[in-house]
């Protein structure tokens, strides 16, 4: 939830476009499969819920399931690859990412939240890069700035990794 | 000191952003009880009024914190609380105290679904007639409506300017979906925003009457302390305070509460008219509510449906003029609230069977969708031919 009010908050504040940011707020919330709803437009926004998702990121088995619905067919899912064992039914992109695992490496498992917005960030380009830094960097506990924005970058370089690989395998195959 | 107008941009939720304009607004009394989906304007506020020299009280219950803003605004302060569901309830026997006292403050009301306990973190509009009816007695009440953070943020300031110029408790009647939803929120700088206050006495101290109505049919306060005769009283009281057990004196006091309200009701009442020129169906709508209905104008206008919307930022007094005149010309209303049906009560009684009225109305837990409110007006548009 902390990921969708950072990601709103860039895209409010540095990237100058209309952000609306929705959250689970019962006992979900405490420990449940709970959601962060984000819709950025370049309009003015009057429903503030998701309809259809352009993008789905899900940190867990639970959340797929009960979510998954929302995106559209061509959608593109990300997903915590140890934690989301199986995406039954996805029909678009499929990004799998070790995020709770590269937090650990990390030393704070807490922050896998802030290695997948990094990753977000990078396959998606939904807000600007620099927006995103600036937002972490905000958002985040005093002191603990340094080690959430690796956390951030490691997530940024995956994707970015990810995305050289994926046009390569498109080059070979033209 | 911290400045009390946070000039500038942010990225804010409905509760903070109504904190922050109950202090752009002067505020320095906040006296209240968590409840969620409320308990973040009191946290704000705890975190923020020491700062810029109020106070916060953290009460033992909603009916004590009602007494407490009220007591802090005859003392000069403007005060606020902030509450939901239950709290609200509790809160109704004082907000009447307020009204026959005639003391200005401002209550928050972060509306959840009921009744009773009901669904504590979920959305509704379902104290809309508690507003207007929930405490005992004849009387007109104020409230507001936001629909956004940003709306919240300026209708706090408008109820505090509100509640001084007719010394009269205002209602912000929001939802945990406005609440509890973060957008961009711009803060003007505090030059910018246009105050007002309590009418002021003047004159010998001796001979003043508390309850004289000025010009406008309002009576100046004096405040506690100041050498000013004043005398509070939830009994009904003369123009000197004092309690009057009379026919004479109850009419008198009931036109001066009433008629101050009655008599101003243009300056009053504010509505914003969405696509409504050449409206056939025209809804009518207020809060989280009205955000659905202009999706549902914009998607029934691409289906060459004349759709309209009359937004609401006043729900009281209800803008029953604004209402029979659109009641003249369009085919027909549907009235979009989180409830199964209390403003669109109003609606019925204004459009006076010139127009037929439908509801869109839902129990609450959930925001009211686009799609169930197309579904009403292609109803009603068929029910036309």
């Amino acid at each position: 939830m902390l990921a969708g009010q950072v990601m709103g908050l860039a895209a409010c504040l540095s990237d100058h476009l209309e952000a609306t940011f929705t959250q689970s707020y019962g006992p979900e919330a405490r420990g449940g499969a709970c959601s962060a709803q984000l819709i950025i437009s370049d309009k003015q926004i009057h429903y503030p819920y998701v309809r259809n998702a352009d993008i789905l990121v899900c940190m867990s088995q639970t959340g797929y399931e009960k979510y998954r619905q929302m995106l559209k067919a061509e959608g593109t899912l990300i997903i915590d690859q140890d934690m989301v064992r199986s995406v039954e039914g996805a029909t678009g992109d499929v990004f799998p990412v070790p995020a709770t695992r590269m937090a650990e490496e990390l030393g704070r498992k807490m922050m896998a939240n802030i290695v997948m917005l990094g990753f977000v960030t990078s396959v998606t380009e939904a807000v600007s890069l620099k927006g995103m830094l600036s937002s972490v960097a905000d958002s985040v506990p005093k002191g603990t700035e340094k080690t959430n924005i690796a956390a951030f970058n490691k997530g940024y370089d995956l994707g970015q990794a990810m995305l050289k690989a994926r046009m390569k395998k498109a080059a070979a195959r033209l | 000191m911290e400045p009390a107008v946070l000039t500038g941009e942010h990225f804010l939720n409905g509760d903070v952003a109504c904190a922050e304009g109950a202090l752009a607004a002067g505020c320095r009394f906040f006296a209240g009880y968590p409840i969620t989906p409320a308990t973040e304007v009191a946290e704000h506020m705890s975190k923020r009024l020491p700062r810029v020299g109020g106070v916060f009280i953290q009460m033992e219950d909603e009916i004590s914190a009602m007494a407490a803003i009220l007591g802090a605004s005859c003392a000069g302060v403007k005060s606020m609380t902030a509450t939901s569901g239950p709290g609200f309830s509790l809160m109704m026997e004082n907000l009447g105290l307020g009204i026959a006292m005639e003391t200005p403050c401002v209550l928050v009301n972060v509306q959840r679904a009921g009744p009773s306990t009901g669904l504590p973190t979920l959305g509704a509009q379902g104290d809309m007639m508690q507003a207007r009816w929930g405490s005992h007695g004849h009387y007109e009440i104020i409230a507001l409506a936001p629909s956004s953070p940003q709306e919240i943020f300026y209708q706090t300031i408008t109820a505090f300017n509100l509640s001084e110029t007719y010394r009269i408790p205002v209602l912000i009647m929001a939802d945990e979906i406005v609440g509890h939803l973060s957008e961009r929120v711009i803060i003007p700088e505090s030059s910018k925003i246009k105050l007002q206050s309590r009418p002021r006495p003047t004159g010998r101290k001796d001979r003043f009457k508390p309850f004289h109505p000025g010009p406008n049919g309002v009576a100046p306060m004096a405040h506690a302390g100041e050498g000013y005769m004043v005398h509070f009283t939830g009994l009904t009281h003369d123009e000197r305070g004092y309690p009057a057990m009379t026919v004479e004196a109850q009419t008198e006091m009931m036109d001066r509460i009433t008629g101050k309200i009655r008599r101003n009701l243009d300056k009053i009442i504010q509505v914003e008219r969405y696509r409504l020129e050449d409206a056939d169906v025209a809804l009518v709508s207020y809060g989280i509510s009205s955000r659905s209905s202009q999706a549902a104008v914009d998607e029934a206008r691409e289906r060459g449906i004349k759709a309209g919307l009359l937004r609401l930022l006043t729900v009281w007094p209800f803008p029953e003029d604004i209402v029979r005149e659109l009641a003249k010309r369009v085919k027909g209303f549907i009235t979009v609230e989180l409830n199964l049906g209390q403003i669109h009560l109003e609606v019925q009684r204004c459009a006076e069977g010139r127009a037929p009225a439908l509801l869109a109305g839902h129990v609450g837990g959930s925001a009211i969708t686009p799609e169930e409110i197309l579904e009403r007006i292609k109803e009603l548009v068929s029910q036309g031919k």
